[in-house]
């Protein structure tokens, strides 16, 4: 049987992690390719990193940061943030993740995905949402908007028919962020993974929210995702992965328990 | 020396660092010669069928790798690699390198797992395998152990005794096949933490016995 996945993320900012792991005194928590191996030693299923580079100029940096990863880990691993273009996702492919992550570009060409599809296959074409709660009207019929620069810019568009068409265009799979948990850490916003993931037939990743072992539970569950993303839970070290895991086992619930 | 054929089928470069860490030397290669000279070859790929066969047919690596095989060189396919040596894929209607005699077929549209919950396709993640044939490949596994799937097509060869292990997904397939020496995989052992390293170090260091 197919396992749910536990996917850490991970902020990168200037080829340096932003959120560390406070507890863990033999390991450099700023640096992203030691993070990733106490994640894949701890039994992460897959990882993302989020590059929030603010110049370009600076982005060379996280590919080199990629390349190390890669020579590291041996799991998948996916990256997003700043990517715009097939010269973008190609580079990132190139150094050895597995996978690419289009959010904000995506939203303002569509086109993208379906290129990065055609090139690169849609298994490599990860699909960013930023969805927020507005509430149901025409323009709206899920209740859900798509959101760009951290929630700030409302898009117009409906978050489920964006994911339906981002399917079309040949998306691998979704990470579905919900701008109104994130960060919270009090559960994961269910009523719009269950929405998402019920209409589409690629995997959804949900994002924002957790905080304890039974958000994900839930989310797994009752919010039908395939993948949960977790932050700020293990990165501060109240949860170990391998804990969350034996939890959600014992809720039957499908996880890979040796690695 | 192993050489993993290079045939415009996706980054074959994490192929090269996992087999690199393991300690073995390895050249990510389309040259014939190159191929012929190695000790054992790994043919990855991820992709579509049509446009991999294409690019073989077109650099006469296709007749490489059946030369090798009909050589007796360990040979070892993984995801695309693995559909590409059945006969035939049904992704593209594609005549493929024969290796193994069978077919590659698309999972069914409508499926369910035990608790009647729809599956989606691609089959993304990690699943277990089920060993049916014992095979040096498998020395060192544990049953628990899980590897990382992403295909929408699986291999079905004509003959069972090439299915080494299945694995489930709404349907049983044949998630390791094997023939002579040739073994393949559908999962991606370069991306499936230490089994699937271990996997791979076993292959590395198999001598097939006929």
């Amino acid at each position: 049987m197919l396992s749910k996945r536990i996917i850490p993320c991970l902020d990168v900012r200037d080829g340096r992690t932003t959120k560390g792991i406070r507890f863990k005194d033999n390991i450099d928590i700023g640096d992203p390719v030691g993070m990733a191996r106490f994640y894949y030693e701890q039994g992460a299923d897959e990882i993302v990193f989020y590059d929030i580079t603010a110049s370009h100029e600076r982005r060379s940096i996280m590919i080199d940061v990629v390349r190390r990863v890669a020579e590291t880990i041996f799991i998948p691993f996916s990256v997003g943030g700043g990517i715009r273009t097939l010269h973008d996702m190609r580079e990132v492919l190139l150094a050895g993740a597995e996978k690419v992550s289009v959010n904000s570009a995506a939203v303002r060409n569509p086109e993208i995905i379906a290129e990065g599809a055609e090139a690169f296959g849609s298994q490599c074409i990860v699909l960013g949402m930023d969805a927020k709660h507005v509430g149901q009207s025409e323009r709206i019929p899920s209740g859900y908007e798509v959101v760009i620069n951290g929630g700030r810019t409302h898009m117009g568009m409906d978050a489920l028919e964006w994911a339906l068409r981002a399917e079309r265009l040949g998306a691998g799979e979704i990470c579905l962020n919900s701008i109104d948990a994130d960060g919270t850490q009090e559960g994961y916003e269910l009523n719009l993974t269950a929405l998402v993931s019920g209409q589409v037939t690629i995997p959804v990743i949900a994002s924002g929210g957790a905080g304890r072992p039974e958000h994900l539970r839930e989310v797994l569950t009752v919010g039908r995702a395939d993948a949960a993303l977790i932050a700020s839970m293990v990165h501060y070290g109240a949860y170990a992965i391998s804990e969350i895991k034996s939890y959600l086992s014992r809720c039957s619930i499908p996880v890979r328990s040796t690695w | 020396m192993i050489a993993i054929i290079d045939y415009d089928a996706g980054n074959l470069a994490s192929v090269a660092r996992a087999v690199t860490h393991l300690g073995y030397a390895c050249t990510v290669t389309h040259d014939a010669e190159e191929i012929r000279r190695a000790g054992r070859i790994i043919f990855p790929g991820v992709g579509a069928a049509g446009a991999a066969m294409a690019s073989l047919r077109r650099t006469g690596l296709d007749a490489v790798l059946k030369e090798q095989f009909a050589a007796g060189k360990p040979i070892m396919g993984i995801c695309l690699g693995t559909q590409v040596v059945m006969g035939h894929s049904e992704e593209n209607d594609t005549v493929c390198l024969g290796i193994i005699a069978g077919r590659v077929k698309l999972f069914p549209a409508r499926l369910e797992n035990a608790s009647g919950q729809k599956l989606k396709i691609p089959h993304m993640g990690w699943n277990t395998i089920r060993v049916s044939r014992p095979h040096p490949l498998f020395a060192g596994l544990r049953p628990e152990d899980e590897f990382y799937f992403v295909h929408s097509y699986y291999p079905v060869p004509d003959d069972p005794s090439c299915v080494l292990a299945n694995s489930d997904y709404g349907i049983v397939f044949a998630s390791v096949v094997g023939y002579r020496t040739m073994a393949a995989t559908q999962f991606h052992l370069e991306k499936s933490g230490r089994p699937g390293l271990r996997m791979l170090k076993n292959f590395c260091d198999w001598t097939p016995s006929e």
